[in-house]
């Protein structure tokens, strides 16, 4: 039982690492990755979403949608996702305004994040039970911070690199993404003999 | 029938119950934004440039409406109309903004200041100044990697020709600029003075001559032109006193290396 959290998670956050696998999640990880601090900002934002949007969404269809109308999940999902991430802004605001002005604006860009959507789904998909899908979306934020920092890192020693004119700006960036992401297909086959 | 009602009653059942939930959460647990302060970060330019004191725009629109502050010109990008502005929000009296404009003091472009070696590391001032001071000869100006063109929130710095200029109809005063620049050669001027010293170098004249052409060589000429003794040569650099200058300009035309130039006037923008 443990081995087999341990595995899902190790495997979400490095195998099937939603941004540099999957591709779930681009944008922000183009957006916000320029600095260090702002990247792990998005990153911590995204691993609490991805835990609370799970928490929800699973009974919400184990409970209610399984098994007559599973083909509603996607927009049930968009929604209770959109106006939970609202629910939580308010609450923070509120209660823990300290956390509220450090997530700041990043609680608002994930609502409609699409890592987020593929995170409930894919837990849906690959039939996992509510401990597993939560520790798969642990796995997927902690990946999606790990992604976020790695390649805050690799752009910070862009900015002093001479680059050529015609690279400069968002194309070096998404060649640096590629090879980042390449980089990750290696952990692939680590995971599996990990645990054999 | 069954087949479209139930699952159209089931999604929107759980929206609705997503806005009733969401309208009593803002109803009760809803934090009320500050009007004044609402009204006040509106006013402000939203440059974020930190002129003020307070970090950014929103730093700012707090302290006044908490009235940690009741200075209403501390805005310089804002200029006289945003002080305006404030004041008629904060109902108090309206009170005048000394614009500034950046000036860098440094004329020595990739032309006149020699170049002693080939700088081929980070394009960045700061780290040309690491390795002997920069690819110039003359280590004391204008380094010419534009590191302060890249901080600047409204692009008023263009690197031309390995110098920075500063496009006075842009300049909005901030100073982030003079904080940024490793040499410490720009500085904020607020329209009152009529002439500006463009050279920081602090070497003898015959030294200064021979890196670069449009360099201090400390000769005198312009102090003792001076009707009202308002120059003085202070480390082999003249040094205006714009406590005592009458601004009469005879400085400017008298240099021979023509490093004295006209000082710049900043914008203002007196909307009401």
């Amino acid at each position: 039982m443990l081995k087999n959290l341990v595995i899902i998670l190790m495997a979400s956050v490095l195998v099937n690492n939603y941004v540099l696998s999957r591709f779930l999640g681009v944008c922000p990880f183009l957006g916000v990755s320029k600095k260090l601090d702002q990247a792990a900002g998005m990153g911590a934002a995204v691993i609490f979403v991805m835990l609370v949007a799970t928490a929800a969404t699973w009974p919400i269809y184990t409970y209610l949608l399984s098994p007559k109308y599973e083909y509603l999940q996607t927009i049930v999902f968009i929604l209770v996702i959109a106006a939970l991430v609202q629910f939580v802004e308010i609450v923070l605001k509120k209660y823990i305004p300290a956390l509220h002005k450090s997530l700041g604006i990043y609680l608002p860009l994930i609502t409609t994040n699409c890592a987020v959507l593929g995170v409930t789904l894919n837990n849906i998909t690959d039939e996992y039970g509510f401990l597993e899908s939560m520790v798969s979306s642990l796995g997927a934020g902690l990946g999606f911070l790990l992604a976020m920092v790695l390649f805050a890192g690799v752009r910070g020693k862009m900015e002093g690199a001479d680059i050529p004119k015609a690279f400069k700006g968002i194309p070096i960036t998404l060649i640096a993404a590629s090879i980042v992401s390449m980089s990750f297909y290696g952990f692939a086959s680590v995971i599996e003999n990990m645990f054999a | 029938m069954k087949e479209i009602l139930i699952p159209a009653l089931l999604a929107g059942g759980i929206g609705l119950l997503a806005a009733v939930i969401l309208t009593l959460a803002s109803r009760f647990m809803g934090v009320k934004a500050n009007e004044t302060e609402k009204q006040l970060l509106e006013a402000l330019p939203g440059v974020n440039c930190g002129a003020c004191g307070y970090p950014g725009c929103e730093g700012y629109a707090k302290a006044l409406a908490e009235g940690k502050t009741t200075a209403t010109n501390l805005c310089v990008p804002g200029s006289d109309g945003v002080s305006r502005k404030i004041s008629a929000i904060l109902g108090v009296e309206f009170e005048d903004v000394v614009e500034k404009t950046a000036f860098v003091h440094c004329r020595g472009d990739c032309n006149r200041n020699k170049e002693k070696a080939l700088y081929q590391g980070i394009s960045s001032c700061a780290a040309a100044k690491g390795v002997f001071g920069g690819k110039g000869a003359c280590t004391q100006g204008c380094l010419g990697y534009g590191d302060c063109a890249a901080a600047c929130p409204v692009n008023a710095i263009c690197m031309e020709n390995g110098i920075a200029h500063i496009n006075g109809n842009k300049c909005i005063g901030c100073g982030i600029c003079v904080k940024i620049c490793p040499n410490r050669i720009i500085t904020l001027f607020d329209g009152t003075e009529k002439a500006a010293i463009a050279c920081s170098n602090t070497e003898k004249g015959a030294v200064t001559r021979k890196k670069c052409d449009a360099g201090c060589i400390a000769c005198t000429k312009c102090a003792k032109v001076c009707p009202a003794d308002a120059i003085t040569i202070e480390n082999n650099l003249s040094r205006i006193d714009y406590e005592k200058c009458i601004r009469c300009g005879k400085c400017i035309e008298v240099c021979p290396v023509n490093c004295i130039v006209a000082a710049p006037i900043p914008i203002v923008n007196d909307e009401k």
